[in-house]
C-alpha cells in the first residue's frame, strides 16, 4: 500500500502508460515545462522527454484534433486540455468527430483516445472556471466519461480508460487532486459501468460522483449520528456507461433516492437517473425522488454566494429532514 | 510524359463528372437524399493531386467528397450504394454523401462541419512523423473553412511541428452562397495567408489537371523532404450549386457560363487531340466505358440491400 494523493495516482497511471506503450504520449498545455497547470504531469518531460511529452500552444481544438488524428492513425494519444472549461472550444472536435468516428465510418474508424481535463468548483475561479459538464458529455453517444472520486478509483479507472478503443473524457476534480488515500502496490483495475457502494444502509439511497461523494459520505455521518438513519451512498465512478442494476437494487431495498451533483438542476445527469428509478423501481417507493444540485446561476466569486450554490452537507440533510421527515 | 498517364487523367475525370452527373439525377429521382454536393467543375483537383499520392499517404476532405473517394479509387458501387444509403455503402449506410471513408485506402472521411478535418489531418501528420513513416497527408478545404478558428490553429500547429501535409485549398469563389469578397477581410489570395504561419504556397489554377499535378509534385517532394506543410490554393469553379437544395440566387448565369468556358476535361481532351495523344475514337471508346462503369453502379446500388434494422445499435462503441 502507498498513500498516495489523487494527483500521485493519476501520475502513476501516465507513467505506467508511458513506460508500457511507445505509442503512448502527452499533449496539452503547460504539461511539459510549467509541469503541469494542475502539476500532475511534473517531472514527466524530464523523464520522457519531448518526444512523448508534448507542450501544445493554446488551441483546445487543434490539440484534440490531433489527439483524434493520431488515435485514428494507431497512436495512443493522453490528452490534457487544462480544465473543463476549456473544453468547449474544442467541442467540435469532441462531439462532432471523436465520439462519431467509429459510426460513421461503419467501425473502419477507432479513436482510443485519453480525454484528461480538470472539472468542478468551489476554488472561487468564478463563472468561467468552475463548472461541471461532464453530464453533458455523457449525454453523447460515442464517448466514454469517468468521474473518479478518490486516488485509488481515480488509479484503477486510469488503467480501464487506456484499455478503450473509443473516446474516454476522464474528469479529474481540481478539490480532490490533495485528497490521499491507500492504495494497493499490486496491479488492480477498476472496470467501467460498476458504481461502489460507498456506505452502507437501509433507508435512503444517496447516489453521487465525482467532488460531491464526499460532501455525501459526510451528510450520512450527520444523518446517522442525529436521526439514527442510514444511508446507503453510491459513487457512480462512470457516468457512460453507468451501473443502472446497483442504482435499482439500492433503491429496491431503501424505498428513498436522493440524487446529489454539482452541476446545474436543469438538465443535470441526476435527471436520467431519477427518471430511471420511477420507471424501474416505482412501486418501491415511499416518496419523491430528491434531487440536489446548484442554483441555476453561473457560479459567482465571492465565497459566500460560492457556497451559496454548490450542495453541502448541510443542504443534503436539510432536503433528506424535509422530505423524508426523519 | 507518360502519354498512358495522361489519358488516365482524362478517364479519371470523366468518372468523377459523369458520377456526379448521375448522382445529381438520381437525387431529382429521390433514391439519394439528405444534403449531397457535387464536385461538377473541381474534377481536376481530386484528379491531379491524388494522382501523386503513394498508398501510404493519408487523404482527409470535407463535405463535397465523392470527386477525391472516386480518385483514390475507391469503388464507384460502393460510393454510390453509401449515397443511396446501401448495405453495401463505404459505411453501410450509415455515413452518406457527406461522409465517405475507406481506411484501408486511408481515405480518412469527407467531414461535414466546415473545417472540422484541419485538426484530424495534423493528428495524422503528426502520427506520420511520430512513427517515422513518411506518409503525407493531402487535406482538402474550401475557402470557407479559411475563416474558421480550427483552420488558423492547424496551420499555426502544422508549421510550428513541421507535419507533413499538404493544405489543398479548393477555392470555387463562394463559401455555399456567399462571395469570398463579402467573407475574407484579405479579398482575394487566401494563399497569402500562408505566409504569416511560414509555410510555403501558391496559387494554380484548379481548372487545369497537369498544373495541378505539378504543383502537387512539386509540393509533395518538399513536404517528403521533412521541411513541414505546403499550401496549395487551386482556384476553380463548380458549375452546379452549393448542395442540391441551392436555389442559384446568388450568382449570375452568365459567370457560371464564363467558367464552363474554362471546363477541365474538355480543356485536357483538347489538349490530347491537339498533342495527338488520342483520336476521336479513342474518345468515344472511354466515353462509353466510363458511362458503362457508371451504369453498372447505379445498378449495384439499387439492387443492394437496405442495412438491416440491428446494425443501427452497432459500431458505436467497440463490441456493442
Amino acid at each position: 500500500m502507498s498513500n498516495l494523493t489523487l494527483r500521485e495516482s493519476i501520475k502513476t497511471g501516465l507513467i505506467e502508460a508511458l513506460e508500457s506503450d511507445t505509442k503512448v504520449f502527452l499533449m496539452g498545455e503547460d504539461i511539459g515545462d510549467y509541469n503541469g497547470a494542475y502539476a500532475v504531469t511534473a517531472g514527466l518531460l524530464k523523464k520522457f522527454g519531448p518526444k512523448r511529452i508534448i507542450d501544445t500552444p493554446i488551441s483546445e481544438s487543434v490539440i484534440l484534433g490531433t489527439g483524434i488524428g493520431a488515435a485514428a492513425a494507431g497512436l495512443r494519444p493522453i490528452v490534457e486540455i487544462m480544465t473543463i472549461n476549456f473544453l468547449l472550444l474544442a467541442f467540435d472536435q469532441l462531439i462532432n468527430h471523436a465520439a462519431k468516428l467509429r459510426y460513421m465510418s461503419n467501425g473502419q474508424i477507432e479513436v482510443p483516445l485519453v480525454l484528461r481535463t480538470v472539472t468542478g468548483g468551489g476554488a472561487q475561479l468564478g463563472a468561467t472556471h468552475s463548472q461541471s459538464f461532464e453530464g453533458w458529455l455523457a449525454a453523447v453517444p460515442g464517448l466514454k466519461v469517468v468521474c473518479p472520486s478518490t486516488p485509488k478509483d481515480a488509479l484503477g479507472l486510469f488503467r480501464t480508460s487506456m484499455k478503450q478503443k473509443d473516446p474516454v473524457v476522464f474528469a479529474e476534480h481540481a478539490l480532490l487532486y490533495g485528497v490521499k488515500e491507500e492504495v494497493p502496490d499490486e496491479f488492480f483495475e477498476i472496470p467501467f459501468g460498476k458504481a461502489n457502494i460507498k456506505r452502507s444502509g437501509d433507508s435512503i439511497t444517496i447516489i453521487s460522483y465525482s467532488g460531491m461523494v464526499r460532501t455525501c459520505m459526510a451528510a450520512s455521518e450527520i444523518i446517522s449520528k442525529d436521526f439514527n438513519v442510514e444511508c446507503e451512498v453510491i459513487d457512480l465512478r462512470t457516468l457512460r456507461p453507468l451501473d443502472f442494476e446497483t442504482i435499482i437494487k439500492s433503491v429496491k431495498k431503501t424505498g428513498r433516492a436522493v440524487v446529489v451533483e454539482e452541476t446545474w438542476k436543469t438538465g443535470g445527469f441526476g435527471a436520467n437517473i431519477s427518471e430511471s428509478i420511477q420507471l424501474e423501481a416505482f412501486d418501491y417507493l415511499d416518496g419523491p425522488i430528491i434531487r440536489i444540485a446548484s442554483e441555476d446561476v453561473p457560479a459567482p466569486y465571492n465565497r459566500k454566494l460560492e457556497l451559496g450554490t454548490i450542495p453541502s452537507e448541510e443542504k443534503i440533510v436539510a432536503a433528506i429532514k424535509q422530505n423524508f421527515s426523519i | 510524359m507518360d502519354q498512358s498517364k495522361t489519358i488516365k487523367l482524362y478517364q479519371d475525370m470523366l468518372l468523377l463528372r459523369r458520377f456526379e452527373e448521375e448522382t445529381g439525377r438520381l437525387y431529382m429521382e429521390g433514391d439519394i437524399r439528405g444534403f449531397c454536393h457535387l464536385y461538377i467543375g473541381e474534377e481536376a483537383i481530386a484528379v491531379g493531386s491524388i494522382s501523386c499520392l503513394s498508398e501510404k499517404d493519408y487523404i482527409i476532405t470535407h463535405y463535397r467528397d465523392h470527386g477525391h473517394a472516386l480518385a483514390r479509387g475507391i469503388n464507384p458501387k460502393n460510393i454510390m450504394s453509401e449515397l443511396m444509403g446501401k448495405s453495401d455503402g463505404t459505411s453501410a449506410g450509415k455515413g452518406g454523401s457527406m461522409h465517405i471513408f475507406d481506411v484501408s485506402k486511408r481515405f480518412m472521411g469527407g467531414h461535414a462541419i466546415v473545417g472540422g478535418q484541419l485538426p484530424i489531418a495534423c493528428g495524422l501528420g503528426f502520427a506520420s512523423k511520430y512513427q517515422e513513416e513518411n506518409s503525407i497527408v493531402l487535406c482538402f478545404l474550401g475557402d470557407g473553412a479559411v475563416n474558421e478558428g480550427e483552420f488558423h490553429e492547424s496551420m499555426n500547429l502544422a508549421s510550428l511541428w513541421k507535419l507533413p501535409i499538404l493544405f489543398c485549398l479548393e477555392n470555387n469563389l463562394y463559401g455555399m452562397g456567399t462571395h469570398v469578397n463579402k467573407t475574407r477581410s484579405s479579398g482575394k489570395d487566401i494563399y497569402k495567408i500562408a505566409d504569416s504561419y511560414k509555410i510555403p504556397s501558391m496559387q494554380i489554377d484548379g481548372m487545369d489537371v497537369l498544373e495541378v499535378q505539378k504543383a502537387t509534385q512539386q509540393s509533395i517532394e518538399k513536404i517528403r523532404s521533412g521541411e513541414g506543410p505546403v499550401f496549395l490554393e487551386a482556384m476553380c469553379y463548380r458549375f452546379r450549386g452549393h448542395s442540391m437544395a441551392d436555389p442559384s440566387s446568388y450568382r449570375k448565369s452568365q459567370e457560371v457560363v464564363e467558367w464552363q468556358k474554362n471546363d477541365p476535361i474538355i480543356k485536357l481532351e483538347k489538349f490530347l487531340s491537339n498533342q495527338k495523344i488520342i483520336d476521336q475514337q479513342k474518345i468515344l471508346k472511354i466515353k462509353e466505358s466510363v458511362d458503362s462503369e457508371i451504369f453498372d453502379c447505379i445498378e449495384f446500388a439499387k439492387n443492394s440491400p437496405d442495412p438491416k434494422i440491428e446494425s443501427l445499435l452497432e459500431n458505436v462503441y467497440q463490441n456493442e
